[in-house]
């Protein structure tokens, strides 16, 4: 890149102060208003069409003229939902862990040792970057078959346990890690072990969070892989019970929209409320991955 | 034992007992399954019987099929629509949004929520959208201003646009935060030279703001670009009744590979259709990469 290559932090400092609102910035924030509401309506109308009696669901209003929470209790009643949000729930923050630890522990080992193969190592787990996922399925899935994986939370998990993406940003981020803190660690006998958890780790927490995020959300929408290795309906992911729940005939659209807003509105609550640091987040993965 | 070795001896073990599980991880989860997917593209296997050699058949059948050579276009006709719209459309949007101040923070809210979204979930909603009157949000707006039907998902030329229309949604905005971080790394004195030189907007944009973010752009080109010709959640469930219907109009290589493999079981024709989907992708990336490189 070169040397004015954009930063996570640029985004986040504040501008000159503004210049006077003249007529052409007013029509330039309405504009963009209205482009940003468009953009959340089809949010909108799935919550809110869930919230409608079924006679409703076919108006065109936002606001549901008598809301109910029906749908949703049908929907939770039913059972298969539960499961299949708590299977996400499970599978994605297990895998969420274990990015976190082997990425790091690799990203570490590659940034600040020097031994024989390191970049035989690297240039082998860049080359990863390179095959797509769709070239994998089906080893993976030969490989479960005769494992006994298919159908299990540990057949859903196990190709994404690591990644090369985030090994590359957590690298990314130990460089500026200074090696005399490092130094300084050993000869305070510490091992190599508890250095990297106890003196690395926590320098590079923002990183960490921008990659737990990325995975969490990876694996929380995550439908291919999970549609293949799944057979039973408890063993569903949402995304996956989801697509079969939106094409059994008899499902009105009322409730396809409620199991939809289920699937979303979590990764939405908690945007909501980290929207900052989700965003800087996502710029630094981005940029640096 | 250890402790007889020097600091870096010591060095070399702990690397490589850091690296052991990762490593065997590497071989077995990536490397491994892509050499396999290459071998069984030159076998025929239907996953009961055995796998016996098929040479180059099942390329040639690849050839051969008509069916290839409509998902090989619909691909490229969702990467040639999918990118070139996102890009500019996230550039337009980022490039104002930047020179706000008032409630930029809940504009930029608004654009990026989408990206938090589970394909899965919106393309059933886009669907909903999509349907006849009366079912469907788009046509009975269109019929409340009197305006004849549009069938979307059901006409052989208007599916491809509808169902890519919910996956450009959900990308832009994470290329709009990518672009408004690069147009805030452009120095600010750039712009007050050009300010005191009494420079237009148009100047100012084509000959400073898009050539200093020539990093920027090839780096969303590349993102957006493997991400479309990747397309598979947003089409299979907009199709579920007809997966890439109708009549494969909207049928993107990875449906294609699904269909081959878990409906079909053909494990070999998949596989060889695999191999062509990672050629594209690296062919694409490369040329991208080229680019990257002739900017520094």
């Amino acid at each position: 890149m070169t040397d004015i290559a954009p930063s996570a932090d640029t985004l986040l400092i504040a501008k000159p102060a503004p210049r006077s609102r003249n007529l052409g910035q007013i029509i330039r924030w309405l504009l963009l208003f209205i482009g940003g509401v468009a953009m959340v309506m089809p949010i909108a109308y799935m919550i809110s069409t869930s919230l409608k009696w079924p006679h409703e669901v076919y108006n065109v209003n936002l606001i549901p003229k008598e809301p109910t929470i029906e749908n949703y209790t049908y929907v939770l009643e039913d059972g298969r939902f539960y499961w299949w949000f708590v299977n996400s729930i499970i599978i994605a923050t297990i895998t969420t862990i274990c990015n976190l630890l082997f990425d790091s522990l690799v990203g570490y080992t590659l940034c600040k040792f020097r031994f024989p193969g390191r970049q035989i190592v690297f240039i082998a787990i860049l080359s990863t970057l390179m095959i797509p996922t769709e070239m994998l399925v089906i080893p993976w899935y030969l490989m479960s078959q005769s494992f006994g994986w298919l159908d299990s939370y540990w057949g859903i998990m196990f190709p994404g346990l690591m990644t090369a993406f985030g090994t590359f940003l957590m690298k990314q981020f130990f460089e500026s890690v200074p090696d005399d803190f490092i130094e300084a660690a050993r000869i305070d006998g510490l091992n190599e072990l508890q250095i990297w958890w106890t003196v690395a780790m926590p320098l590079v927490k923002p990183a960490l969070a921008a990659l737990a995020i990325f995975v969490f959300l990876g694996n929380w929408t995550a439908f291919l892989w999970p549609l293949i290795v799944t057979n039973s309906v408890d063993m569903y992911t949402i995304p996956v019970g989801l697509s079969g729940f939106g094409d059994e005939a008899d499902v009105a659209w009322e409730l396809i929209m409620t199991g939809a807003a289920i699937s979303t509105i979590p990764t939405l609550i908690v945007f909501l409320i980290f929207q900052r640091f989700i965003i800087r987040g996502v710029v630094m993965a981005g940029l640096k991955g | 034992m250890y402790r007889n070795l020097t600091i870096r001896q010591k060095q070399i073990v702990w690397a490589w007992a850091f690296l052991a599980v990762p490593v065997i991880f590497y071989a077995v989860i990536r490397f491994y399954p892509t050499g396999n997917a290459i071998l069984i593209s030159f076998q025929n296997w239907n996953l009961l019987g055995d796998r016996t050699w098929a040479g180059l058949e099942n390329y040639a059948k690849l050839w051969n099929d008509p069916v290839f050579w409509r998902v090989f276009k619909n691909t490229f006709v969702y990467l040639l629509l999918g990118t070139p719209i996102s890009l500019v459309l996230s550039f337009i949007i980022a490039y104002h949004l930047d020179k706000l101040r008032f409630m930029h923070g809940f504009l930029r809210v608004l654009y990026f929520l989408p990206f938090m979204t589970s394909a899965v979930a919106m393309a059933w909603v886009w669907r909903w959208f999509y349907q006849d009157v009366p079912i469907g949000l788009f046509n009975n707006i269109l019929a409340s201003f009197g305006i004849p039907q549009i069938k979307f998902l059901q006409s052989t030329t208007n599916a491809l646009p509808a169902v890519l229309a919910p996956a450009v949604w959900a990308g832009l905005g994470f290329q709009v935060i990518i672009f408004m971080a690069g147009l805030r790394a452009i120095p600010a004195s750039y712009y007050e030279a050009a300010k005191i030189d009494g420079v237009g907007w148009f100047t100012v944009l084509t000959q400073i703001t898009l050539p200093l973010l020539r990093p920027t752009i090839v780096f969303i080109v590349v993102f957006s670009s493997i991400g479309f010709l990747r397309i598979f959640d947003h089409v299979f469930n907009m199709t579920t009744n007809n997966p890439g219907g109708p009549l494969n109009a909207t049928k993107p290589l990875v449906l294609m590979i699904y269909d081959t493999a878990f409906n079909g079981f053909d494990m070999g024709y998949a596989a060889a259709q695999t191999v062509v989907l990672f050629t594209i992708l690296l062919i694409v990336s490369l040329i991208q990469l080229r680019l990257l490189r002739s900017t520094e």
